[in-house]
């Protein structure tokens, strides 16, 4: 059995007493040369674990800023094998820090599962999170990734209930993801008082941690829900600053931007808990 | 792969996954897969519930006027020189297209679900027509996304969904086409899990929209088979209709599925030829994949991102297609053709001079393939060809592509 670095970051992360921070980029935004020059300085930033967003023409849940990113990705001819290529060179560099994949199941599909999770295992890849792909339809995506130790990553979403949440955590491992609105990333905003019980009730479903996405966008945002789950992922907010640096006409550096604006944000998190002792 | 064999009973598909073979399922968010389940549950209600099916009748009748007729389409008939070629008069239909058929009963089923905001995406125009028109008629507020360029090349149709008290959103994500209005509706439902009712337009989506759908289209065919009864006292042996997502070939088809002498065409579109990248053909030029919460054969290139469809008719101009045509395709039942846009047009003016009827460039698409199976049926054969749509919102793109101007 291959080692899971989820697990371990996770275990290493408790033994602290912090949260994850999770930083989300989209691979090949705005072309895999920057990007990956990003993903490997993020983690010196304070990334815990990262989440490399896999381009699609059509991501029907992500927000303005993200759909945006996957269409410059894709404009610079981003290509599944570039985004795996990616995960293999950071992991000449980087053999603790844990990438999870998210995207869309269509181009899984087309590569074929069998043969996605063979590459993706080779290439250091951690977990996938398919964000078209309910409990209901994973089973083979499942079988796949289980035959390579790779984790799927299962989302949970206010509209779950308790009647479907045995059936959500059911062959999930590494972590739980609560989408912490109900809407598209990056749009509306998380409200802490409403992550602290659903966050609870999926950690003891699961007996896995918890991290919080899609609607954190700040410092102090980010500290709440460091406070109340096991990580924070925070995704639009960094990709704005990379579309920011784009648009500002300067030549103003994409990568410095970014890795600003992600260590302010990991600092929030690991002070969280911190300031609350 | 060989072709999977055909079932005993057709009627029993799709299973309770919402899978017709391999194909249909459910793939969407965590998010809306609830909302999905709790759709499925209160459709199978309604559907075995006599009050609905009785609302939805009267409707049908004295709103949307139905039955509408059953025509030989005689001079249509001695042109091509072969089988007896009768038209199943959608186009008569109030809103001028089979659209309705769906928007009337899925409107009944959201108010039945307690639904207060409706949704819709469209490509042409309408069904997002049909949406705000029975929306409108119960009082339902009703957004309608839509890609910005169709907009553009849509407008009268924009102003008339705006007549009809909808808020029309134009979507530039994307290629700004029918696939992005979808991903927008989806974005739109997603964040209005409440109160929001999806009126998806074509039996496609997540289960149960492509068996809804189906269903509430298949007065067509149910309707046919009775008018052709009376009208020949048989059968027909072949039936036609274009395919774009596939709601009408699919409401024509479906009761007709068990009767092994009937041979079944769906016309796609080839828009400048299959040997181009501008076709809508996906059945024919596609692979099977997953988009808009369904498993089916879709239009993309070599590393599974879907591309954009083309057809010179905004309705068929999309990359996907309905799961149950894609598993009908597999098993043989039904024979999918292919028109390109220069021979829609051709079959456009000729419509309009032997029949006096002037069609929607998507069922021009199936008028083009008629001598085809005429020859297939043979000289004694009937043919049933679902007119799906009229034409009057085409005739600014006939123009232009004829090189004349209104």
């Amino acid at each position: 059995m291959t080692r899971n670095r989820l697990t371990e970051r996770f275990a290493a992360l408790a033994a602290e007493d912090r949260a994850a921070f999770v930083a989300y980029i989209m691979a090949g935004d705005p072309d895999i040369g920057v990007s990956s020059e990003i993903l490997a300085k993020l983690p010196a930033a304070g990334a815990d674990i990262i989440e490399l967003g896999m381009p699609f023409s059509d991501p029907m849940a992500e927000g303005p800023t993200i759909q945006r990113a996957a269409q410059r990705s894709l404009a610079a001819k981003t290509r599944m094998a570039d985004v795996l290529a990616m995960v293999a060179a950071f992991r000449k560099q980087d053999d603790a820090t844990p990438i999870v994949l998210m995207g869309y199941l269509n181009p899984v599909l087309f590569h074929g599962f069998e043969a996605f999770a063979a590459k993706a295992a080779a290439a250091g890849v951690d977990g996938l999170i398919i964000v078209d792909c309910p409990p209901e339809e994973a089973d083979p995506l499942a079988d796949a990734l289980d035959a390579v130790g790779v984790s799927l990553i299962r989302l949970a979403a206010p509209t779950t209930d308790d009647a479907r949440l045995p059936a959500v955590v059911r062959r999930t491992s590494g972590f739980v993801y609560y989408v912490s609105v109900a809407g598209v990333t990056g749009v509306k905003e998380a409200v802490s008082a409403n992550v602290a019980q659903p966050v609870q009730r999926l950690r003891a479903a699961s007996g896995l941690p918890v991290a919080v996405g899609f609607g954190i966008r700040t410092p102090e945002k980010a500290a709440e829900v460091a406070r109340l789950a096991d990580g924070v992922v925070v995704g639009s907010a960094l990709v704005d600053e990379i579309e920011g640096a784009l648009n500002s006409g300067s030549n103003e550096n994409v990568t410095e931007r970014v890795l600003s604006k992600a260590a302010e944000l990991a600092k929030a998190v690991r002070l969280a808990r911190v300031r609350d002792a | 792969m060989n072709a999977p064999s055909k079932p005993n009973d057709w009627s029993a598909f799709p299973d309770a996954q919402g899978r017709f073979g391999d194909y249909g399922g459910r793939y969407v968010a965590e998010t809306l897969m609830p909302l999905v389940l709790e759709l499925d549950r209160a459709y199978e209600a309604a559907k075995a519930d006599p009050a609905f099916q009785g609302e939805l009748n009267g409707f049908l009748k004295h709103y949307v006027g139905r039955p509408n007729p059953l025509y030989f389409a005689e001079r249509l008939t001695a042109h091509i020189g072969g089988a007896k070629i009768y038209f199943k008069r959608e186009e008569l239909n109030h809103t001028g297209a089979h659209k309705i058929n769906n928007c009337m009963g899925q409107i009944l089923l959201a108010m039945r679900m307690g639904k207060t905001r409706i949704i819709a995406e469209t490509g042409a125009g309408q069904h997002g027509v049909a949406s705000a028109t029975v929306c409108a008629r119960f009082g339902l507020p009703c957004v309608v996304y839509m890609g910005a360029v169709d907009v553009e090349r849509q407008k009268p149709n924009v102003f008339r969904m705006n007549l009809l008290g909808a808020e029309v959103r134009p979507v530039t994500s994307g290629a700004g086409t029918l696939k992005d209005a979808m991903n927008e509706a989806m974005r739109d439902w997603v964040t209005n899990v409440e109160d929001t009712y999806y009126m998806i337009g074509t039996a496609a989506g997540p289960h149960p929209y492509p068996a809804m759908v189906r269903d509430f289209q298949s007065v067509i065919g149910l309707e046919i088979r009775q008018q052709i009864l009376e009208a020949e006292g048989r059968l027909p042996d072949a039936l036609v209709a274009c395919v774009g997502g596939g709601s009408n070939a699919i409401g024509t088809f479906h009761p007709f599925l068990a009767d092994e002498g009937v041979k079944i065409f769906g016309v796609e579109a080839s828009g400048h030829g299959l040997e181009t990248d501008k076709h809508a053909a996906s059945l024919t030029g596609g692979k099977p994949g997953v988009l808009h919460g369904n498993k089916t054969y879709l239009l993309q290139d070599d590393d599974g991102q879907i591309l954009d469809a083309h057809s010179i008719s905004a309705g068929l101009d999309y990359p996907g297609i309905g799961p149950e045509h894609s598993w009908l395709h597999d098993v043989g039942r039904a024979k999918y053709l292919t028109c390109t846009d220069a021979e829609a047009l051709e079959a456009f003016t000729l419509c309009a001079k032997l029949e006096g009827i002037i069609p929607a460039l998507e069922s021009a698409h199936a008028i083009a393939k008629l001598p085809e199976v005429a020859k297939e049926v043979g000289k004694d054969g009937i043919i049933v060809m679902t007119l799906s749509g009229r034409g009057d919102k085409d005739v600014g793109t006939v123009a232009d592509a004829l090189g004349m101007s209104i």
